[in-house]
């Protein structure tokens, strides 16, 4: 098996138990931990790709990925605030309980 | 592919199922923090020094210590085990993701080639040609945090 | 090009700058406001003297231009110009502006709109000196309307009494209706000659290849084209610088606070016709004949006949402040009989001597007023000689300055437009209009100065009801930061007049951009001494009546009829109530406009209503009819189609179900569906 089909099998495995998680999990805190998997698996991707890919000198996945980890940063900053404002609103952080959006 | 990977891939995944399967939250968080080393590793071992430093410094320093309090303020530490419906809902779901992106990948072409990024290539490139989407994105961090407390800060009570 | 060309533009933008800044300013940053605009005026003072030292050597015009706007193939260019003319200008704006910017933290002290006030000062600098220093007709004409703005913001700055905000609509559309004949004249000498550049390296419009076309090119009456162009641009003139028949809006102007009476009604904003008419003058003496252009005709007799009008009603004024207006009218009309007959240099003399010891008398009687606490009516006034020295004398140079009395600023510039009108070989007339306005200066300043400084107070014969107009005794000598401007006004009152006796020209020659000689036999030329005498005496002649009527037995009470009007009750009551100037444009002007819009709302109400009524009436009808098929027809079938909607949205809402988790798994598999499409498909 080559290298490049290794890393991207595994953060296939990581992107798939990301959103496994993220579907089951009732608790809103674990689906951002779940979505956070997802997203470190699609970095995990960049860096495969810039490492086994055509055009390495060009740094574009590690640049990619750099943005990319400061995004998350501010990501996951405003979902545990949206997640803290949910819980002082409604008392829970219990997915399956807010669904005031029900149409 | 070398050992280190296997091992280091290992930890990862082990790290990420138990996240997601764990009962205790803390527990989940913490198995979150060995999955994102683990990552780390794997970027250390990819040749991406400087990004392993990175995920360190921002997933395992920040992000979980974010959600470490996430959970103590919402006093939610144990829950109840997650419905068996909802966890076989979970799987089917993501077995077929899985499957149909490994077979993307494994029916894939490839062409392997040995780069190497030091820390001053990528400054360099940083400074230069993303200088204007590092700025951007030093805005948009800056927005966050004032977001992030303006959204977590008290209700105001809105009649008085 | 030299730094100070290059940069000429930093003069008038440090002061709007500032203005902008202040208006930024809460308003309790009173210190913030007054620093910062003085800071700034100080700065524009110090460029303009190095602009002035600049021009000292190099006389000739040097301009700057740049591209603006660009419409079709033309662009239009703007630019600054630095000659002697602008800088002295400068210096004067500059300069008298400054002392005012002091005077005003002083003035203006009490007042909780001080850092308001402060903006608008700052701001009309700005403008002010950007008329001064524009190359473009339309950049000036810019900043002409900035400074009418801001001239209608500070008459109105106490905008809570009725009678300021009404001087201050009636100042800003008196001066628009000169300003019309402004713009009309603007588009007329941008479509004869193609630019409003001023200078433009032999393509501006007051350049000789430009004046030439225009001054032979006849239009209808005998003027030439440049003539009625030039006199379009003088209706603007005139309205800012009160020109009969105008000057209605001058003497109402001053409801403002004092210092902007002497800042802009007194010193440069009246002054920036003057200025105009001395800018665009070879465009106005541009004619093809030998005798003077008809535009300069013109000038020339409403110059003189305002110098004598509006001194004829100083006479009868008991406001203080309304006596020194007319007295500025008054100049006015002199300085454009000066620009008329004797060139750019005789008029500009008269209005820089003129914008020192007018705003010298303007800031006296400001400091007259705020001892008085607030009391205009110089009859009630009386004996503050001994209550306030410093303001009594300076005054009194700044009033002796005005009179022409020998020596004095005011006699060297009035006297040389005396000796160019007596030149003048149309007409004798005007010289014997501006004499007699000499005459009548000295004699209203006299009469003056005796109710406010000498005799005992009168507050004393004051109705027992109206305690609060009384001069009370405690007025006061005003504080330093009043005083110190007064004195350096004086100063200059006094001596500036030096700069262009006739023997040393220095001032005429520098505007004409040649060095002066020292000649004492340029007195004798052209019978110039006995002119002078003549002057002299007359000012004598017109001090002494004043004197021998209010001074010899000063007025004891504030209700006993002035001495001229026991002699002359009619004459007098005419000129006290203006020459009805007001009440005939009122019947006028005011009338037919008035009536032309009563007939425009009757056509409005009855034709134009009429026929839209009768549109209403028509629709309302169709829509009755509509209505009828609407209702039977139409409605029946809609309703089933809503129904079948609501039905169906109630099935999609199902999917609806307000659960994240919900709309990611369709996410996943949407995402495995669309991959597996994609392989398939490259698969072929």
């Amino acid at each position: 098996m080559n290298p490049l089909t290794a890393c991207l099998l595994l953060s296939a495995l990581l992107f798939s138990i990301g959103l496994g998680g993220a579907l089951s999990r009732r608790s809103a805190i674990l689906v951002l931990i779940g979505i956070e998997l997802m997203l470190n698996a699609a970095n995990l991707n960049f860096i495969a790709f810039w490492r086994f890919g055509p055009h390495p000198e060009n740094l574009t996945g590690i640049l990619f990925v750099i943005f990319s980890i400061a995004i998350a940063a501010a990501e996951a900053a405003v979902g545990l605030a949206l997640i803290l404002a949910v819980y002082r609103h409604f008392k829970t952080s219990d997915l399956s309980r807010l669904n005031s959006m029900k149409g | 592919m070398n050992s280190p990977f296997f091992i280091l891939a290992a930890l990862t995944i082990f790290g990420a199922s138990a996240a997601m399967t764990l009962r205790n939250m803390v527990h989940c968080t913490l198995a979150l923090s060995i999955c994102f080393i683990g990552i780390a590793g794997l970027y250390l071992n990819l040749g991406a020094q400087f990004l392993g430093l990175a995920q360190v410094l921002v997933y395992v320093g920040a992000v979980v210590i974010l959600i470490v309090f996430a959970i103590l303020l919402t006093r939610s530490g144990e829950l109840p085990s997650p419905r068996p419906s909802r966890a076989v809902y979970g799987i089917i779901v993501a077995a077929p993701t899985f499957g149909i992106l490994a077979w993307a990948m494994l029916t894939g072409a490839t062409v392997p080639v040995q780069p190497q990024a030091h820390i001053d290539q990528i400054g360099r490139v940083m400074m230069h040609h993303y200088l204007l989407p590092l700025e951007i994105v030093g805005l948009l961090l800056t927005a966050a945090l004032i977001g992030a407390v303006v959204i977590a800060m008290e209700e105001k009570q809105s009649t008085k | 090009m030299v730094w100070i060309v290059r940069n000429l533009w930093l003069i008038p933008v440090l002061p709007a700058f500032a203005a902008a800044l202040i208006s930024l300013a809460s308003q309790s940053r009173r210190k913030f406001a007054a620093y910062l605009a003085i800071g700034s005026m100080s700065c524009s003072l110090l460029l303009s003297l190095l602009a002035f030292a600049h021009t000292l050597h190099h006389p000739s015009v040097e301009f700057v231009n740049f591209p603006w706007l660009q419409f079709g193939a033309t662009w239009l260019a703007f630019g600054w110009l630095l000659n002697p003319l602008t800088a002295v200008m400068l210096v004067m704006v500059s300069f008298v502006g400054l002392l005012i910017f002091v005077y005003s933290v002083g003035y203006m002290a009490h007042d909780e709109n001080f850092t308001r006030f402060f903006c608008f000062l700052s701001l009309f600098a700005g403008a002010m000196l950007g008329i001064v220093i524009s190359n473009n007709l339309l950049l000036l004409f810019m900043n002409w309307e900035i400074v009418g703005l801001t001239s209608y913001l500070l008459i109105g700055f106490w905008y809570q009494r009725p009678a300021a905000a009404a001087a201050a609509k009636k100042a800003f559309i008196v001066t628009r209706i000169g300003d019309l004949g402004l713009f009309l004249g603007m588009m007329w000498l941008y479509s004869a000659s193609g630019t409003l550049l001023f200078y433009d390296n032999g393509a501006g419009c007051l350049e000789h290849s430009a004046i030439a076309a225009m001054a032979s090119h006849g239009v209808a009456l005998g003027l030439t084209a440049s003539s009625a162009i030039a006199l379009l641009i003088f209706c603007g003139a005139a309205g800012k610088s009160g020109q009969v028949p105008l000057h209605v809006w001058l003497p109402d102007a001053m409801e403002g606070p004092t210092p902007v009476s002497a800042l802009i009604h007194a010193a440069t904003m009246v002054a920036a016709g003057v200025f105009l008419v001395a800018r665009v003058y070879p465009l106005v003496a541009a004619s093809t004949g030998t005798g003077p252009s008809a535009a300069l005709e013109v000038i020339a007799w409403v110059g003189a006949i305002t110098a004598l009008f509006a001194a004829c009603i100083a006479v009868a004024q008991n406001d203080i402040k309304r006596i020194l207006a007319y007295s500025t009218v008054s100049q006015l009309g002199y300085m454009m009989l000066g620009l008329a007959v004797g060139g750019v240099a005789v008029g500009m003399f008269h209005l820089i001597t003129h914008a020192f010891f007018k705003a010298l008398l303007f800031l006296g009687a400001g400091s007259v007023i705020h001892g008085c606490e607030g009391e205009q009516n110089i009859r009630r006034m009386g004996g503050l000689r001994k209550l306030m020295p410093v303001t009594f004398i300076t005054y009194a140079i700044g009033m002796l300055a005005l009179c022409g009395f020998p020596l004095f600023s005011g006699f060297w510039s009035k006297d040389e437009i005396l000796f160019s009108a007596h030149q003048w070989n149309l007409s004798a007339i005007p010289y014997y209009l501006g004499t007699a306005g000499a005459l009548l200066t000295a004699f209203y300043m006299t009469r003056q100065i005796c109710y406010v400084f000498f005799g005992t107070p009168r507050e004393k014969a004051q109705p027992v009801g109206l305690p609060e107009h009384a001069v009370s005794l405690e007025s006061r000598e005003s504080p330093a930061v009043m005083t110190w401007p007064l004195m350096i006004l004086a100063f200059f009152a006094a001596l500036l007049g030096f700069i262009g006796t006739p023997a040393w020209p220095w001032f005429q020659e520098f505007l004409n951009g040649r060095p002066a000689a020292f000649d004492f036999r340029l007195f004798q030329a052209n019978g110039l001494l006995p002119l002078m005498a003549v002057s002299s005496i007359i000012v004598f002649v017109g001090l002494a009546l004043g004197w021998w009527l209010y001074g010899r037995q000063p007025v004891s009470a504030a209700e006993q009829p002035d001495p001229l009007e026991r002699w002359q009750p009619g004459i007098f009551h005419a000129l006290m109530h203006r020459l009805y100037v007001d009440q005939i444009y009122d019947v006028s002007v005011v009338r037919i406009a008035r009536w032309l819009s009563i007939v425009s709302e009757w056509i409005d109400r009855h034709i134009l209503g009429g026929s839209i009524r009768l549109v209403a009436w028509f629709v309302s009808g169709i829509s009755h009819v509509d209505f009828l098929i609407d209702s039977s027809f139409i409605n029946t079938g809609f309703d089933e189609g809503c129904g079948e909607i609501v039905r169906g949205g109630r099935l999609l809402s199902r999917l609806q179900n307000g659960r994240v988790q919900n709309y990611l798994s369709v996410l996943g598999i949407a995402l495995v569906v669309f991959v597996f499409y994609l392989l398939l498909g490259s698969r072929g």
